[in-house]
């Protein structure tokens, strides 16, 4: 089962890069950009067939390795 | 004093820490090497330092990788059981993300790699690591990180401040650290981190002896004991 995480920062959470691409995006003419705050997006391919468990293991993932919930939040996905 | 720093694939600040450490605890009592891949630590250890470097590459966030190797496991039970634990560079942003120190070290905020000597303030001299310098002082340290720049929630940077856990500070701020923090203690100032390289400053022809203070402190406080 195929199980995408999204890590995104938390709120209030600087992001340079971020700024950096917003700015970049600016210079090339798209001026409606407001804000950009970048991300992660990690694929995990388990051998779990039941939905419920395979987000279960990814929430543990999550919890103990994928984010750093002191700056981030995480998503999880099944696709 | 017994010490021992630990390597990870990517560390390269490990034997500079070796040597550093060697001054103070002499020829009787050599710094051991230890591999990431080792489950335990050996016997009679005081300090273990966690060296600068890129561990693991870096990959996913800085010391992410590392701070769940095998071995941290066991510096961890050591901290909590009261060793001392020094983290150096990507050595403080193992030990944050080991949760034995709080916040974590982001992406600088001009988003550059910086290498340069930078001067620090000592901000308390109560521990056992900063306990060789006055309060105040201002000692010149290198940086080298490009993710050093320290954040940490509203609750936690008060309760640093209100516990005198932060035990260096930039005099100018080079990457966006919340609160000018280069360094803090633990709870019970055995722990500490910091991004700046005491390490590299402890020879007078390799540039100065403003880091040799630190481990100075850390050795005395064993003899001491």
């Amino acid at each position: 089962m195929l199980v995408r995480v999204h890590v995104t920062l938390k709120a209030g959470v600087l992001d340079p890069q971020g700024a950096a691409v917003r700015h970049s995006l600016n210079s090339l003419g798209f001026e409606g950009v407001e804000k950009v705050r970048q991300g992660k997006v990690i694929e995990l391919a388990l051998s779990e067939t039941d939905p419920a468990k395979a987000e279960a293991q990814a929430g543990e993932m999550c919890e103990k390795l994928l984010a750093n919930t002191v700056i981030e939040n995480y998503k999880i996905e099944i696709v | 004093m017994r010490a021992a720093v630990i390597q990870f694939p990517g560390s390269n600040c490990d034997r500079d820490m070796a040597v550093a450490l060697d001054k103070v605890t002499g020829s009787n009592s050599p710094t051991q090497m230890i591999w990431h891949k080792e489950s335990g630590l050996p016997e009679g250890l005081d300090v273990i330092a966690i060296p600068g470097g890129f561990s693991f590459g870096d990959y996913l966030r800085c010391g992410a990788i590392a701070a769940r190797s095998p071995i941290m496991r066991a510096v961890v039970d050591f901290a909590n059981k009261g060793g001392y634990v020094l983290g150096v560079c990507n050595g403080f942003q193992v030990l944050t993300e080991t949760g034995l120190l709080p916040g974590a070290l982001m992406r600088n905020a001009g988003l550059k790699f910086i290498c340069k000597d930078l001067k620090l303030r000592v901000e308390t001299t109560a521990s056992d690591y900063t306990s060789g310098y006055s309060k105040g002082a201002e000692i010149t340290v290198p940086v080298a990180h490009h993710d050093g720049n320290y954040n940490a929630d509203a609750e936690t940077l008060a309760q640093l401040a209100d516990q005198d856990r932060v035990a260096f500070r930039y005099v100018n701020n080079p990457n966006g650290s919340t609160d000018d923090i280069a360094g803090i203690l633990s709870e019970n100032r055995r722990v500490l981190g910091m991004m700046p390289h005491p390490e590299r400053l402890n020879d007078a022809s390799l540039g100065g002896m403003d880091g040799h203070g630190l481990f100075q402190s850390v050795a005395q406080a064993f003899v001491n004991a």
